[in-house]
Order: C-alpha cells, then structure tokens, then sequence
C-alpha cells in the first residue's frame, strides 16, 4: 500500500511539473503585453516595469528563477492588481470558490444518490419517468443556461432570490449552487440508477429478503453499499467539472471567488495570476485525484489498485 | 501390407453426388443480415433514437438552409429596429444593434454544427491512428504511448483549454490575413479555426484509448495471424483488418463527443474566448443576451434552447446508436 502511495504521488508530482512548465511556456507566447493599456508610455518606462517583474530576462531563466520563487511558496506579485501577491489573492478568493464548490458538490452526490436509488426502486413508474426526463436535460444543458434560466425566473420576476451573491446567507447559496449542480446531479443520478438495477438483481439481496431483513435495511445495508461505487470513479470529474462551471457561474452571479478572477486574468494577461491560479486548480484537481484513488480500497475492499 | 483406400472401407455410395432434396437442407431459409443491416434494423427499432435523429435531420436543415431564405444577413443591422420583441417580422426578435435574432440563432447553430462534427472528425483521425499504432505494436511502445495518454488525461483540461486558445488566437488573426497561408479559411475567423485546433488537441485521449483496447483483442485473432502469414505490412494490417473491426466503437465514441465539443465551443464563447462579433455562434449569443438580461430575457431563450436542444438529441441519438452497434455495451 506504501508503495502504490509513493507511485501515485510521484506520477502526480511529475504531472504537475509538466502542467507548470506547459503553462509557463504558453502562457509566454501569449501575444501582447500585459502593460500595453490605454496609457502610452515611454519605451524607458516599459523597460523599467519589464524589469520589475523580471520579464526582461530571457525565457529559460526566468522559467529557473519563477520555478525556484514557487518551490518556496513565493508566486509573485499581480500585475493588474498593483502590489497584491498572488498567493494572497488566492487566499482571499479561494474560500468562495470552495463554499460553493462544496455546497454543490453535496448537493449533486446526496440528490443524485436519493433520486438515483428512488427511480431505480420505482422503475417505470410515473415517477420514474419523471426523474429521468429531469435528468436528460439536465445532462444537456450547459451550466451558464440553468444559471440565467433560474436567475431569470427566481431572482427577476418572482424575486424570491438574490441575483447578485456574495454567499454570505443560505438563500444566496440556492441559485448558483443549483446552477453548478444540475449537471453532476443529473449524471450520478443517472449513474446511480443504472448500479442500483444491477444490483437488486443481485443473488445476495434476494437472500437478505429472503432472511426477513427490513426493506430499508436491504436497500441501505446491502444495496447501497455496493450500488454507490460508480458515483467514487465519478469523484474525479465531478470536481473537474464543477471547477470549469464556477468560472461563469462566479461571474454570473458576481460571486467574488477564484473562478471569475482566472477569466479576467486572462483577459488582462496577467501573466503571474494566470500561472498561479492555474497550477493552484491543477494542484487541487490533481491532489484530489489521488485522494479519490486512494479512496476506492476503503469504500470496497474487493478492489485491489496495487497491481 | 495396408490397404489406405477409403472408397473401399466406407463404401462408394457414401461418394455419390448429393439429390435436389438434400441440397436443399442446407439452403439458409433468411437472407443473411450483414452487420450494418442488422445495426440498422436495431436503430429502426428504437423510437426515441430516431425522434432525435429526426430532430438532428431538422437542426441541420434550419442551420444550413435557414439563413439563405432569411430575409436578413445576420450581421445586417436594421437602425430603428433595436431590441423589439418577437414579432411577424422578426420572430425572434432583434438584438441591441436591430439584427435579426432568428437569423443569428440558425448562424450560431451552424457554427456550432459544424465545431461539433469537425471536432469529432479530427478526434477520430488522431485518437484512431494513436491507439491503433499504441495497441498494434505493444511492448515499450505502447507503454511510453500511454504513459503520454495518461498525463495528459490527468492535467485539467479546461485550463489548457482557455490558455491554449488565447495562445493560438493572435497568430491565427495574422495568418488568415490577406496573402497568409490560411487566408481561404478567413470566413471561418480565427477564433473558430483555433476551437478546432484546441478541441482537436486535447480531447483525442478516449478515442485512443478505446481503439487501443479493442485492437489489443482483435490482433490476436486467427485473420491477422493469416494476414501476417500471407505476407501484409503492417500498415496494411492495421487500416485494412484492425481500424475496420473496431469501426462500430468508433462511430458511438465520435458520435458522443459531437455534443462534448459544442458543448466546449459553447462554453469558450460564452467567457469571451471563442468567435468574434459580427459573426455569431449559441455560446456568444448567450454571453451578449446576459448583460440585457433584465430587460430583454428572451434575447437568451433562443440561443440556450437551441444550444439544450443540439446537445440532448446528439446524446440521446448517440445512446441508441451505441445499443444498436455495440450490442454488448448496453446497460
């Protein structure tokens, strides 16, 4: 089990060096500059504030000297925003990201398990029915469409709802996390109901059933328990995909997270932002990969990673 | 000395040339259904399916005939016109400039078609001929080419996405120009032309793999053997024998990623990275209809009904058509 630690965590590393230095060279050959503004300036002044953040150099040092500031933790100043560090700018829009994230993240694995489970014990039934077209649009319509939709109809007309989020109270939380929600809902409901067939077709719950287990205790201790694994291998993606949704929902809703600031960044070409906020996803993306790796041996037993 | 003469054992009768009745035993009473017929009669079969291949047929139609009898160019501003609300003349209603909305949506719907299907094209070519070489030639090989696969499955690829197209836009712009090598793309623009490229790039991975996968099974079949034997190069093994037995995979995986890619060019668009105005893609209308969305809400309608509507028939159509040639993958 050590062992297979060690190899994932190396490959991670190595995956996460090769997403810094594809970053770094891209992000580089990016046309324009992020001084050209509506300000003219002094070819004197714009060499001095190349120097300033060392873009003067050429490419393959400052590649060694940007790769040595972040192994100490250090990941320069902003360009846009004058004076702030990159870090502190991550520190402050990050738990916004990661509220939401969260929020969302619950809310699509403990829906879509509970509707999941429920379509495949009715299976077609009305209900059923009802569910699964829910969720077939659910899986075809992108993020930013439920965002306006829902932000149309709850937050204009009906004005039950706050348009404008800086998720500080419950009822703030509501649209964008339904927003980011509705697609990983709907497909680990769609995911669950397909395992929870398999499942309660099983020998072994015939036998719980037959034994005179409880219906509930059937389906919680015996189906559940194994029909759940798909939604583990979804983890991964989920998370990828909720990430790409904050970008547009955070701006949307005017959320004040992580997500909006990457998009403006680019824009702006602000070069430190952008490399920072992306190797600081890739980290967490990547790192919770692994977690979810790692996590299959203890949700089933049966699997064996290390070969 | 031993008598090897099987006429004599057996008898003679054993030999004689078969009667009209027995002959006709052996007559196959169905006429054989090759694999696409029988794929075919499956797909027929599935109501659902064809409703959204239907519903495809016509999304088609609209995006590519649909601007030609439009009565409005889509970047044709009409000055008096602006934000008027679906009405006889403008059934979609005009935007903030008085274009034509109806005739937008059918363009916007064409450029996502089209990011779609070229998207899926390209995939296909690069994630076939990747994993056929990978599964083919095993050994060192396929290990350093899927370690690559691996890596790049695990990098998120929606920031190489955005930073990618940002990167490639600009030389683009210039090469388009007059006089440039790519200039007799200019219609296309090069916001669309880089979503190409960057879809192209990054998403060929599953392709790959899958393809890799069943050509590790076929190539042990009995027919390569016997194609090795009689001689053919490998090339010819690899486009004539294995890329034709996995074709059925293939065509569900291509399918299935027509609505990934729209749904990417969507998504870059609606933060301001894809196609450029005048021209109009579902995503870049959306973006455009949020900042007068409390105003104008069914400026945003349209284009995101369209984009939900492209998106659903392509999956459901993509899920028949998997059950109908890929009986053994069915849930």
């Amino acid at each position: 089990m050590t062992r297979y630690i060690t190899k994932r965590l190396l490959v991670s590393l190595l995956t996460l060096w090769i997403m810094f230095t594809l970053t770094f060279f891209l992000m580089h050959f990016v046309p324009g500059s992020p001084f050209i503004g509506d300000k003219k300036m002094t070819p004197q002044i714009l060499a001095n504030l190349e120097a300033k953040y060392g873009l003067d150099k050429p490419l393959i040092v400052q590649y060694g000297l940007y790769f040595k500031n972040v192994l100490q933790g250090d990941m320069g100043q902003s360009i846009t925003l004058i004076g702030q560090d990159v870090k502190d700018i991550i520190a402050r829009k990050f738990p916004y990201s990661l509220k939401l994230g969260l929020f969302a993240s619950a809310m699509a694995i403990v829906l879509g398990t509970f509707l999941g489970v429920t379509s495949a014990l009715r299976r077609n039934t009305g209900i059923d029915r009802f569910i699964m077209l829910i969720v077939t649009i659910g899986i075809a319509v992108p993020s930013f469409v439920v965002a306006t939709v829902s932000m149309i109809i709850f937050g204009v007309q009906l004005n039950w709802l706050p348009t404008i989020s800086s998720l500080d109270t419950v009822s703030s939380f509501i649209l964008p996390g339904f927003a980011l929600s509705f697609f990983p809902l709907s497909f680990i409901t769609r995911l669950m109901r397909s395992s929870m067939l398999d499942v309660i077709n099983q020998d072994y719950i015939r036998t719980a059933r037959a034994k005179g287990l409880s219906e509930g205790v059937v389906i919680f201790k015996h189906g559940l328990r194994n029909g759940i694994l798909p939604i583990v291998t979804y983890a991964g993606p989920m998370l990828a995909g909720i990430l790409t949704g904050s970008f547009v929902i955070e701006s949307i809703f005017s959320i004040p997270g992580l997500g909006s600031s990457f998009v403006t960044s680019i824009t702006a070409r602000d070069y430190p932002t952008v490399m920072g906020v992306t190797m600081f996803f890739g980290a967490f993306l990547i790192f919770m990969n692994f977690l979810v790796d790692i996590m299959y041996t203890f949700v089933d037993p049966r699997i064996n990673i290390i070969n | 000395m031993i008598k090897n003469n099987n006429s004599e054992i057996l008898g003679k009768d054993l030999f004689l040339p078969a009667t009209d009745e027995e002959k006709a035993t052996f007559e196959v009473m169905r006429p054989s259904i090759g694999y696409w017929r029988d794929a075919w009669n499956r797909l027929k079969a599935n109501n659902v399916a064809i409703g959204a291949l239907v519903v495809i047929i016509l999304i088609f139609l609209a995006a590519i005939i649909g601007p030609m009898l439009s009565p409005y160019a889509y970047s044709q501003i009409n000055e008096g016109r602006e934000n008027l609300t679906p009405n006889f003349q403008h059934i979609f209603g005009t935007d903030s400039l008085g274009r034509d909305l109806f005739t937008r949506t059918m363009i916007g719907t064409r450029i996502s078609l089209a990011v779609g299907l070229v998207a899926a094209a390209m995939i296909s070519i690069i994630g076939i001929v990747y994993g056929a070489v990978s599964g083919f030639f095993g050994g060192w090989v396929d290990n350093i080419m899927m370690r690559i696969v691996d890596v790049i499955y695990s990098i998120p690829t929606i920031l190489i996405v955005i930073l990618l197209q940002v990167v490639i836009k600009h030389p683009l712009d210039v090469l388009v120009e007059p006089g440039h090598a790519l200039h007799f793309m200019s219609g296309l623009g090069a916001g669309l032309i880089s979503i190409f490229i960057v879809l192209a790039l990054l998403y060929w991975v599953d392709m790959a793999r899958i393809v890799r996968g069943q050509v590790l099974s076929i190539k042990e079949q009995e027919y390569v053997m016997a194609a090795k034997v009689l001689g053919a190069s490998n090339k010819n093994i690899i486009f004539k024998h294995l890329i034709p037995n996995c074709i059925g995979q293939i065509i569900v995986i291509a399918t299935l990623k027509i609505p990934e890619a729209i749904f990417a060019e969507s998504f870059l668009s609606f933060i301001g990275l894809g196609v450029s105005s005048p021209m109009a893609s579902l995503g870049s209308l959306s973006q455009t209809a949020l900042k007068g969305i409390y105003s104008f809400p069914y400026m945003l309608i349209f284009p995101a009904a369209s984009i939900s509507l492209i998106i659903l028939s392509f999956n459901i159509f993509g899920d028949g058509l998997r059950d109908a040639l890929d009986p053994r993958m069915k849930k």
